[in-house]
């Protein structure tokens, strides 16, 4: 709906992809790791491979996680804004075809948190 | 010659309000009294018969002062006592300051900008009870705010965390949440701001605040914040009933009114609420001795009173507001939520942080039987571990956040306590993400504002979070380290967690020689 006001009320994005320094916004939050209280932000290059993003900014925060370390990439399952999403490891951020702000979430099976407990 | 002395009659309460109020308006003789007050009526509300509106307490600008300088003469003498007393060193434990840290860096400053609110609105409305009513109310946010800030200077002599205040406010990133509610609310019409504050925040929540705060100081030996808390209880008395009868007047007037407030009434609702998790949190875990718990506060506060209240306002048409419903599944989650989230986000705060202790982990079992045990022990255990192996755990990554609250994107879904609940929605072709679905209907009920919404963590990343002159470009440049100090933390001082914290030691130091004989 439009904003009721006393004049025009219209605005540009704060965030629009260009505000950013030729980064792209990425979400991301480990399924099933309640350790983690969020998903997290990242400004990342979009020619990044996504292997990397991986192996470098997520592995940062989430390898505090004792699931972490060999976890079978292989078998992860990923979503992407809420759909299925199957990220090619070697491609980049943008090959991958993700976009600014773009909220990926994924499931480690048999990695299921703490005591298998979801945290 | 004798002169025929008059005696002066004594005005009544009601003529002297009358006279002090309405009878010093008047009637525009050469401007449209629309282009006069042009904010009162592009929000859609009807208003027939501004006569109608009536302040309860009939409170006059002489009898204010009055009354007001009573309070603040004793107030004062207290804060003075408190002061030259060391009364800082008779607090239950160290750990209390944060409970005022968090006051005066969360609420404070609230205060503050209601005062500028109420002052923004009190020139809108075209009838000058509600102009008059409005001017003391800001009034009065304005005594809040400076007494809160004096009485707590005391602490800031000594401790941590408090003396950037107002800085804090503008930019730190969990600070962003109350400074955007009051944002939101500032940038409505003078219905939506008194409907949202004077209403939703003053009638509906304010007890939320002002019983856990207050008997929290009471309870742990803080005479200042007591006395400050006291001394405005009794305006928040007249803002609540305020409050109540202007929704009152205002949905009697027209029936297009009432799907106005009720939209309203649901947006604050859900906003305060979401607001209210710092408060949650506050009661379950930062009082060294407890008062009673988030849980049961709701029940009193919410359950109980709002419950009539809302079931008063039925007549006009006014119902429950829909969020209800998912802020009772999240009762029993709230607290422990929040501070799983504080405690691994603490490079970022002003206060500091610890884990429960075992008494205090079997107290929050007690209060919250179907939630503590089985979905938030097995973390505070874990990360007791991880601080005895001497690897803290903690989060230092940018969280994600809710589009319309700003608060990290930490809710679960309603109902499901092991998945984080997320929304998400297109606007203009830019994606928006959400903490809930009411936050979403907030967004796309007003999209063009809340894609204005400064969030914290994109601050960081757009270079916003950086002092003037800092070059991001510099060999060496850790953006981390300049968007703290940017945010005016001293790490290692201002955040982190409690235990060989500074403020602990000094309290304990202190404490000892003001108990020694030497
Ligand atoms: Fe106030
Ligand atoms: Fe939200």
């Amino acid at each position: 709906m439009a904003v009721k006001a006393i004049d025009t009320y219209e605005f540009e994005p704060a965030d629009k992809a260009e505000n950013f320094h030729g980064a792209c916004v990425i979400y991301a939050g480990w399924d099933g790791h309640l350790l983690f209280s969020s998903p997290y932000a990242w400004p990342l290059p979009p020619d990044l491979p996504f292997a990397h993003f991986i192996a470098g900014p997520m592995a940062e925060i989430f390898g505090q996680h004792p699931d972490w370390a060999g976890i079978d990439w292989n078998s992860a399952v990923w979503t992407r804004n809420g759909e299925a999403f199957a990220p090619d490891m070697q491609a980049s951020i943008a090959a991958n075809g993700l976009s600014h702000k773009d909220a990926l979430r994924f499931r480690t099976p048999g990695r299921d948190g703490l005591n298998g407990a979801g945290i | 010659m004798d002169m025929p002395v008059t005696k002066k009659k004594k005005l009544g309460l009601k003529e002297r309000y009358a006279l002090m109020t309405r009878g010093l308006g008047w009637e525009p003789s050469y401007q449209p009294i629309d282009d006069i007050f042009p904010m009162d009526r592009f929000e859609g509300i009807k208003i027939h018969d501004w006569d109608a509106w009536e302040d309860p307490f009939r409170l006059t600008m002489d009898a204010y002062w009055k009354y007001q300088a009573e309070k603040e003469r004793k107030l004062y003498a207290i804060v003075d006592a408190f002061a030259q007393s060391n009364g800082h060193l008779t607090l239950s434990d160290a750990r209390y300051i944060n409970t005022v840290k968090l006051f005066v860096n969360g609420f404070a400053p609230l205060e503050y900008m209601s005062h500028r609110g109420f002052a923004h609105i009190g020139r809108q409305f075209r009838d000058v009870g509600p102009r008059v009513a409005c001017m003391m109310q800001s009034l009065d946010e304005m005594r809040h705010s400076q007494t809160q800030i004096h009485a707590i200077s005391n602490y800031n002599r000594y401790y941590s965390g408090m003396a950037e205040f107002r800085h804090h406010h503008d930019y730190l990133p969990y600070l962003q949440v109350p400074k955007s509610f009051f944002e939101d609310a500032a940038t409505g019409g003078p219905f939506e701001f008194i409907v949202a504050i004077g209403f939703a925040f003053e009638y509906v929540l304010t007890n939320l605040v002002f019983v856990p705060f207050i008997s929290g100081a009471a309870y742990n030996g803080d005479m200042g914040a007591m006395t400050f808390g006291f001394s405005a209880q009794s305006d928040e008395a007249r803002h609540m009933t305020l409050g109540l009868e202007v929704i009152k007047f205002v949905l009697e007037q027209d029936p297009v009114n009432v799907p106005i407030v009720q939209k309203w009434l649901n947006k604050w609702t859900w906003r305060g609420v979401r607001l209210l998790t710092l408060v949650a949190m506050m009661q379950d875990y930062m009082l060294p001795k407890r008062v009673m718990s988030w849980a049961e506060a709701w029940e009193i506060y919410f359950e109980e009173n709002c419950g009539a209240l809302f079931r008063d306002l039925a007549r006009y048409g006014i119902v429950m507001p829909p969020c209800v419903e998912q802020i009772r599944l999240e009762r029993d989650h709230l607290s422990h939520i929040a501070w799983c989230h504080f405690y691994q986000a603490r490079g970022t705060s002003d206060f500091h942080v610890w884990l429960p202790s075992k008494e205090d982990m079997d107290w929050l079992s007690a209060k919250y039987p179907d939630t503590f045990d089985r979905y938030y022990r097995p973390r505070y255990e874990y990360w007791a571990k991880c601080e005895a192996e001497g690897k803290p755990f903690e989060a230092t990554a940018v969280p994600m956040q809710c589009q319309v609250c700003q608060i990290p994107m930490m809710f679960t879904e309603p109902g499901d306590p092991l998945t984080l609940c997320q929304r998400h929605a297109d606007y203009k072709g830019e994606q928006y993400h959400f903490c809930s679905d009411h936050c979403r209907d907030i967004f796309e009920d007003e999209p063009e504002k809340f894609i204005q919404s400064k969030i914290a963590g994109h601050e960081v990343f757009k270079g916003n979070a950086f002092r003037p002159g800092t070059d991001p470009t510099a060999e060496g440049f850790n953006p981390a380290a300049e968007a703290l100090a940017f945010f005016r933390i001293e790490h290692g001082r201002d955040n982190g967690l409690h235990n060989g914290s500074t403020d602990e030691r000094n309290f304990a130091l202190w404490r000892g020689l003001a108990k020694a004989n030497d």
